[in-house]
């Protein structure tokens, strides 16, 4: 063996191709698989891609650094599932780009959290989560009632990612820029929105100041929709088994 | 197979006996600026530890916008790993190439291209966190430009690194720089794929991610994992691999053990990243081949382990008294606690009380603050006398720096140990009724005190470092006066 090794460690080039091998195959046998087996993502009713909003709210998740504290990704463990809902299923987070399942809970797992608390709640808790949860270490989030969305590039935002192959079909690219107003606007002519985001969707204003389109109002709509896609009363978790273990 | 070890396997022995009238001129510049740069970052990264430690413990000291737990978490994380550890990394690869191929850096200008092109990295990534320009990667946070920028700052290195591979006067090429070009090619695979993202355009500093949901998590902690594996790992056991016999002034113990330790350990390493995905989404025969590979790497780790610590034997006196041994001995000694709790943390039963909690911060920190962090200081306090020919200003603060260190991470693991198991007992704890005990906040507020305790912890670490630049500080400004004395703490020191 030694001596066999001694090639190796005679010639650098060589040394570096056997290298790059060596620490190509695990991540190969790892990685390529998850892009063709089609059981990766289960097949499910009810994902959507996020409004122009959401897409902004999930944005501001992204850079206060949420995900540093709060996962979102509820493990099919007893007490978990009683403490957050169903465990989370891989097509719940298909169109994050990149995935949010974050590694660390210093705060609750928030997979789950939409329609758990009012507006209002939420709002306060970013304001002050002393005020409402008083042995809270969650910093403050005051200033987002008072930023307003920066929305010059959600158009172009929406479009990057219908390249990337999230199913936005080409009016929501066009209409982003409206659609993102929209949603805080109830008393507005909602038709072409409800028609590109389906029913669901909820249409408020969500920070309390209907004058103002914030980064509460956008960071709101993205918590309310956290988990809230998939019916889970009808949800079938192994397809392959059919109607009986339905519910 | 111990003649090898020593005419291949033992840098120190053919540079030391030539001596130095016949030594080739090294570029020992550069080496300082790295040098330097390690001890100024060590100390802003561990600065900004103990503040977002202390955040937690008191929440009063989050500061909203810039200064929030959220934004400094990525600055502390990126400060240390690739601030400190990446200007330790470059710096004592350039160092040892040199050495152990006995010529010259293939190129001075690529050199200090990467120095200040690496500096220039981290600046554009830690004003990007605190602005909030991330990507929400962990330890892949900066966005697409800075990402960018560090291809091409590591493609550079690599050129640099293997050419001086191949223009060494050595036959062989020493183990140490086996492990270092393993680390340089694979973080440049690693970081490539999994910051492949498409910008919103070239105007904004935003982009998204090539991979969504399941894959980019796959991605991620495949990249995540390894960024520990060879940045954390393989670079640093290329520096032990140095460092640890040119203090101990003996040969590596086993050069049949070093062939195995390497291939063994770059090759298992790469399927471990599923173990930080137990019992999500990610398909269950990816994380069960993740748990596998974890439990096999405990061997080649401890192959390591033994090889740098049994290349004492003969010499086990020296750690006595030499406080740079003993740093990198106490090193080793984390390193093997680190990757025994690894593979145990990544069975299933034990991840799933363990994963999301703080025993997970504890066991990383016992990696980096122990393993990391001293094997940095021993190599540092070999090279500084070394670069600027002297000695050591104080051999006895160096002993205060190793001991002050010591009980930080001793209290920063130990609570961290019982915050984490506590955390994940609570969450799953059930009364006789069958509900779940506690609310999720009254684990939050158990978690105080052990919070407190770490930031105690950290300052220790802290002040160790800074005992090290004082030191180090000391040490340079005296350099030139006791010059003729070269290399005379290896002699005072044994």
């Amino acid at each position: 063996m030694l001596e066999k090794h001694a090639k190796i460690e005679r010639n650098s080039i060589l040394l570096l191709i056997l290298t790059v091998v060596a620490v190509s195959i695990g991540g190969i046998v790892e990685i390529l698989p998850l892009f063709r087996m089609q059981m990766t993502i289960e097949k499910v009713e009810g994902v959507r891609p996020y409004t122009p909003l959401e897409l902004a709210g999930q944005e501001i998740y992204k850079r206060e650094g949420c995900t540093t504290c709060h996962s979102q990704q509820v493990r099919p463990l007893r007490d978990e599932q009683q403490r957050y809902g169903h465990y989370s299923l891989a097509a719940e987070s298909m169109y994050d780009r990149p995935f949010v399942w974050g590694s660390k809970r210093t705060g609750p797992d928030l997979a789950r959290v939409g329609g758990k608390y009012s507006d209002e709640w939420h709002v306060a808790h970013l304001k002050n989560p002393r005020d409402v949860v008083p042995e809270s270490i969650m910093p403050t989030y005051a200033f987002l009632a008072d930023t307003l969305v920066r929305d010059a590039k959600i158009t172009q935002k929406v479009r990057a990612l219908q390249k990337l192959g999230v199913p936005y079909t080409d009016e929501m690219v066009t209409e982003a820029g409206r659609d993102l107003q929209l949603q805080t606007l109830p008393d507005e002519d909602l038709a072409g929105f409800r028609a590109r985001y389906g029913e669901k969707v909820v249409v408020r204003d969500f920070d309390g100041n209907p004058n103002r389109l914030t980064e509460m109002d956008a960071l709101v709509a993205y918590l309310q929709k956290l988990g809230t896609d998939v019916d889970f009363t009808t949800y079938n978790p192994d397809y392959r088994i059919g109607k009986t273990e339905a519910k | 197979m111990t003649d090898l070890a020593v005419t291949d396997g033992g840098a120190s022995q053919p540079i030391a006996a030539t001596g130095a009238s016949a030594r080739p001129r090294y570029n020992d510049t550069l080496i300082k600026y790295f040098t330097i740069a390690t001890l100024f970052w060590g100390v802003a990264g561990f600065s900004v530890g103990i503040l977002i430690a202390a955040q937690m413990a008191f929440p009063h000291l989050n500061l909203e916008p810039y200064l929030t737990f959220g934004r400094l978490r990525p600055l502390h994380t990126s400060a240390v790993i690739f601030a400190f550890g990446g200007n330790a990394l470059l710096g004592t690869s350039y160092h040892v190439v040199q050495r152990t191929c006995r010529t010259r850096l293939f190129s001075d200008k690529l050199g200090w291209f990467t120095f200040w092109g690496y500096q220039a990295f981290i600046l554009m990534a830690g004003l990007g966190y605190v602005f909030g320009v991330t990507q929400s990667l962990e330890y892949a946070e900066p966005e697409w430009y800075a990402d960018l920028w560090l291809a091409i700052v590591w493609v550079a290195y690599l050129i640099n690194y293997v050419g001086t591979l191949r223009q060494r006067q050595e036959k062989h090429i020493y183990v140490a720089n086996w492990f270092y070009m393993g680390f340089i090619v694979t973080i440049a695979i690693l970081h490539i794929v999994n910051n492949m993202a498409l910008p919103v355009s070239l105007t904004s500093v935003h982009s998204y991610s090539a991979w969504s949901g399941v894959q980019s998590a796959m991605i991620q902690w495949w990249y995540g994992h390894n960024a520990v594996a060879f940045f954390l790992t393989a670079g640093f056991l290329g520096m032990m691999y140095y460092f640890v016999p040119k203090q101990a002034n003996r040969p590596i113990y086993s050069y049949r053990l070093s062939i195995i330790h390497f291939w063994s350990l770059i090759f298992i390493y790469m399927w471990a990243g599923p173990h930080h995905l137990i019992y999500t989404s990610l398909p269950d025969w990816a994380q069960t081949l993740g748990m596998t590979f974890s439990i096999m790497l405990w061997m080649p780790s401890w192959g390591g382990m033994i090889n740098g610590m049994m290349s004492l034997s003969g010499a086990w006196h020296k750690l006595r008294d030499d406080p740079v041994l003993q740093f990198m001995i106490i090193a080793l000694a984390f390193y093997g606690m680190a990757t025994f709790e690894g593979p145990l943390l990544s069975i299933k039963a034990v991840n799933s009380l363990s994963h999301y909690t703080e025993w997970t911060i504890g066991h990383v920190h016992a990696g980096v603050l122990g393993w990391n962090g001293f094997i940095t200081f021993g190599a540092l306090y070999y090279l500084v006398p070394n670069l600027w020919k002297t000695r050591m200003y104080s051999v006895k603060l160096i002993s205060v720096h190793l001991w002050v260190a010591t009980i930080g991470i001793v209290l920063y693991i130990t609570s961290m140990w019982v915050a984490g198991i506590m955390q994940g007992l609570m969450w799953r704890a059930y009364n006789e009724m069958g509900f779940l005990t506690y609310s999720f906040v009254e684990t939050v507020q158990a978690m105080h005190i052990y919070y407190a305790i770490r930031v105690l912890g950290g300052v220790l670490y802290l002040s160790g470092a800074l005992v090290m630049v004082y030191n180090v500080w000391k040490t340079i400004r005296m350099a030139p006066s006791v010059a003729a004395e070269a290399h005379a703490l290896k002699s005072e020191v044994a």
